[in-house]
């Protein structure tokens, strides 16, 4: 297999909020008053139960509480091993369930709080995204512009399924001041549960929401697009955040032709949307949802025709492989450094 | 692609020249609003006067994103003698049949009784629609095939006219679409399969329909273009329903077809649910074997629109991964996305492989060789 380096980036990992009261010493009295008096229980999102097999490799899970919830653990397994030099912190605790816009505003502010205090304080290798409370776009603005003061953000982090389609023009006044201060969007796998998680309605299963994921992501990959987000943004980096590698192509090429049919529709669209996604969009390396042998992996990675799409990530505690076996067979080491060192730095300016 | 104002299409490709191919998903289109109330009882011609079809979207006519071109059509398909494009079976003989030497075209109807909200109506319209393609169509062109149009969101009476038309030569398939109130795979639908399966009928899926779900898992998005490309990923998300559901598991001889929603998708979405089958499938344990087995051997795909590479040959990465044997051409006439058969097809396809896509798998699951 190819050989980790040391010295990466990895832009995927994720610590756990223990328990909604693990927030309370960084809630206000109204708020913290809000969560007691209403008996209101820990914000686990459908999308990541604990238990479930993906949520944690199973030498990776602890005896007690959640996966991911202790910085010695996520040392031990991810950035020692592996010799990170950082690693950016995506919490994926439920806040942006909740519905009132305050509330959500309150938790948000809460967890960036706690992100900083009890994780990006502890280990220098760490950084962290800026989780915002996307119902209020000002509200969204003024948690980015607090947060961002400290240079450890490196990322706002967005849901893949959220209330409106990412596109929206409503939501532009977030990715002004993502550009502004140097933030990459992250768009990470998971729904608010505000539409139902697959187009066709809502499936049966949790494999069935989980698999969903990367047709969300193609769906708000067309409307960054097609509304003209980064004709309006030129210098914005999105990053895709667990959202599989595979279909980027096909779905390029589907984008593509009809972009060529319709463009009239759109006429901002001044770019073909393959270049639009070379020169603005990034993804995560896991989950990499291909078979695992060497000739698969080089079609596809040459059906890009960019080496500089993927970021190196773990997607810790999740678990998308075994022992050491982060990277894909058939990467030559050339693409190892890129994935794994070069190409983070290039997205994200903050990192140095 | 789309062939605005070309003055004479069918002038361009000599009949004689060309080998037979079949066309897996041909619109026919009625002449007049009331064309199909000859098949009506007068209770729903009443009806439909009065409050129209109540669909499973806001507007009393026509889509809620407006199409491309009217109709969605070539702007050079409308008939000498007047009508909507694809109303006229002289003149789709004339611009299609003939110069492409079509020998099987599979007919798909659409704004049927399908994506209504009165179930009854429903039915009533999908059976007058049957009965129109056999009278309009099939009965005067033997080349031509039709698919049982079923109320989609009533399985009972889905199954019923299925078993009705069973053993009908002039059927070749029963007929969805991807868009319904629930994803495909859900038990509302299963009538419809165990009938199909039954019948030995193919399962055509196609792209559209309404169901009342926006077309993003996170809402309704501005424009036409993400609605067009947003078919592929509602296609995908029903496939993946029919296989964690277990249908094909429990329906082994049911086959399906992909229509009208790209076939690139294919090898990743099976990649994808075969990777996360083997960590949750004490999730689903009627999912007996891995996804991609299923989907190899119980689904096809039609070739339209196909997905448009910069560097074409990418294409046969993508068809090797799903296998020749599985792709059934198709034009989308008289849509505008409607695709040329002499041109979609890169250069260096063996004879076999081509024969394959432009015949001779569509005519192995038609059951007409």
């Amino acid at each position: 297999m190819a050989s980790l380096i040391a010295g990466a980036v990895d832009c995927d990992v994720h610590p756990a909020v223990p328990h909604l009261t693990s927030l309370l010493p960084y809630l206000n009295d109204y708020w913290r008053d809000q969560v007691t008096t209403r008996g209101m229980v820990d914000l686990v999102s459908q999308s990541y139960p604990k238990n479930s097999p993906i949520v944690a490799r199973p030498d990776w899970r602890p005896e007690t509480g959640k996966p991911g919830e202790s910085l010695e653990d996520m040392q031990r397994h991810v950035l020692d091993p592996f010799q990170i030099k950082h690693a950016i912190c995506n919490p994926l605790y439920g806040v942006q369930m909740v519905f009132s816009e305050d509330m959500q505003a309150a938790f948000c502010r809460a967890l960036n709080q706690w992100l900083a205090k009890e994780w990006l304080d502890r280990d220098p290798r760490l950084r962290g995204s800026i989780v915002i409370p996307t119902q209020s776009v000002e509200k969204s603005v003024a948690e980015i512009e607090r947060c961002a003061q400290d240079r450890r953000f490196v990322q706002v982090l967005m849901l893949v399924m959220g209330d409106i389609p990412l596109g929206k023009r409503a939501l532009w006044p977030i990715y002004e001041t993502a550009e502004r201060l140097d933030l990459p969007i992250g768009i990470h796998a998971g729904s608010a549960y505000h539409n139902p998680p697959t187009a066709v309605g809502w499936g049966s299963y949790h494999i069935e929401d989980y698999v969903g994921q990367a047709q969300a992501f193609q769906t708000q990959l067309t409307s960054l697009i097609v509304e003209g987000v980064f004709a309006k943004f030129p210098r914005l980096k999105m990053v895709m955040l667990e959202s599989g590698v595979s279909w980027i192509s096909p779905y390029l090429w589907r984008l593509h032709k009809f972009w060529r049919g319709v463009r009239m529709e759109t006429p901002w669209v001044d770019r073909a949307p393959h270049e639009i996604v070379r020169s603005n969009i990034r993804f995560s390396l896991q989950p990499f949802d291909a078979p695992p042998d060497e000739a698969t992996l080089i079609r596809l990675f040459d059906h890009m025709q960019s080496d500089e799409l993927v970021l190196f990530s773990t997607d810790y505690p999740h678990w998308q492989f075994d022992g050491q076996d982060a990277l894909p067979e058939g990467l030559t080491p050339d693409l190892v450094r890129k994935i794994m060192i070069d190409n983070p730095h290039a997205t994200y300016p903050r990192l140095i | 692609m789309n062939i605005q104002f070309r003055e004479s299409s069918e002038a361009a490709s000599p009949l004689t020249t060309k080998t037979a191919i079949a066309d897996c998903d041909i619109h026919p289109a009625r002449a007049t609003r009331t064309e199909l109330y000859p098949y009506l009882a007068k209770r729903w011609q009443h009806h439909l006067e009065i409050y129209g079809v109540h669909a499973y979207q806001g507007m009393m006519e026509g889509p809620p994103y407006p199409k491309a071109q009217p109709n969605a059509s070539r702007r050079d398909a409308y008939p000498p003698e007047g009508g909507p494009q694809g109303s006229s079976l002289s003149f789709m003989q004339k611009q299609l049949l003939d110069p492409n030497n079509v020998q099987l075209g599979v007919l798909n109807p659409l704004n049927t009784g399908q994506g209504i909200r009165n179930h009854e109506l429903s039915a009533a319209l999908c059976s007058a629609i049957n009965d129109w393609q056999i009278d309009k169509w099939t009965s005067r062109d033997k080349r031509l095939k039709a698919s049982i149009v079923v109320g989609n969101e009533d399985g009972l009476s889905a199954a019923a006219e299925i078993r009705e038309r069973a053993g009908d030569k002039n059927f070749v398939q029963v007929l969805l679409l991807s868009r319904n109130v629930e994803p495909l795979g859900q038990r509302r639908y299963w009538p419809i399969y165990q009938a199909a399966e039954e019948a030995g009928l193919p399962v055509g899926i196609h792209a559209f329909g309404f169901g009342g779900n926006p077309i993003t898992p996170s809402g309704w998005p501005s424009y036409y273009i993400e609605e067009m490309v947003g078919h592929s990923q509602c296609q995908q998300s029903a496939l993946a329903s029919l296989v964690l559901e277990g249908v094909f598991e429990r329906f082994p001889k049911l086959k399906m077809v992909m229509i009208e929603a790209g076939f690139g998708w294919a090898p990743s979405l099976a990649w994808r649910l075969d990777k996360v089958w083997q960590r949750l499938r004490s999730e689903v344990p009627h999912v007996k074997r891995p996804p991609s087995e299923y989907i190899r051997e119980q689904v096809w795909w039609t070739t339209q629109p196909m997905e448009d590479p910069e560097r074409r040959e990418d294409l046969f990465d993508v068809i090797n991964w799903i296998g020749w044997d599985r792709l059934l051409f198709a034009t989308d006439y008289p849509h505008w996305d409607y695709d040329e058969p002499l041109r979609v097809l890169p250069a260096g396809v063996s004879e076999a492989n081509r024969e394959a896509f432009y015949l001779g798998n569509a005519k192995k699951l038609y059951g007409l060789s």
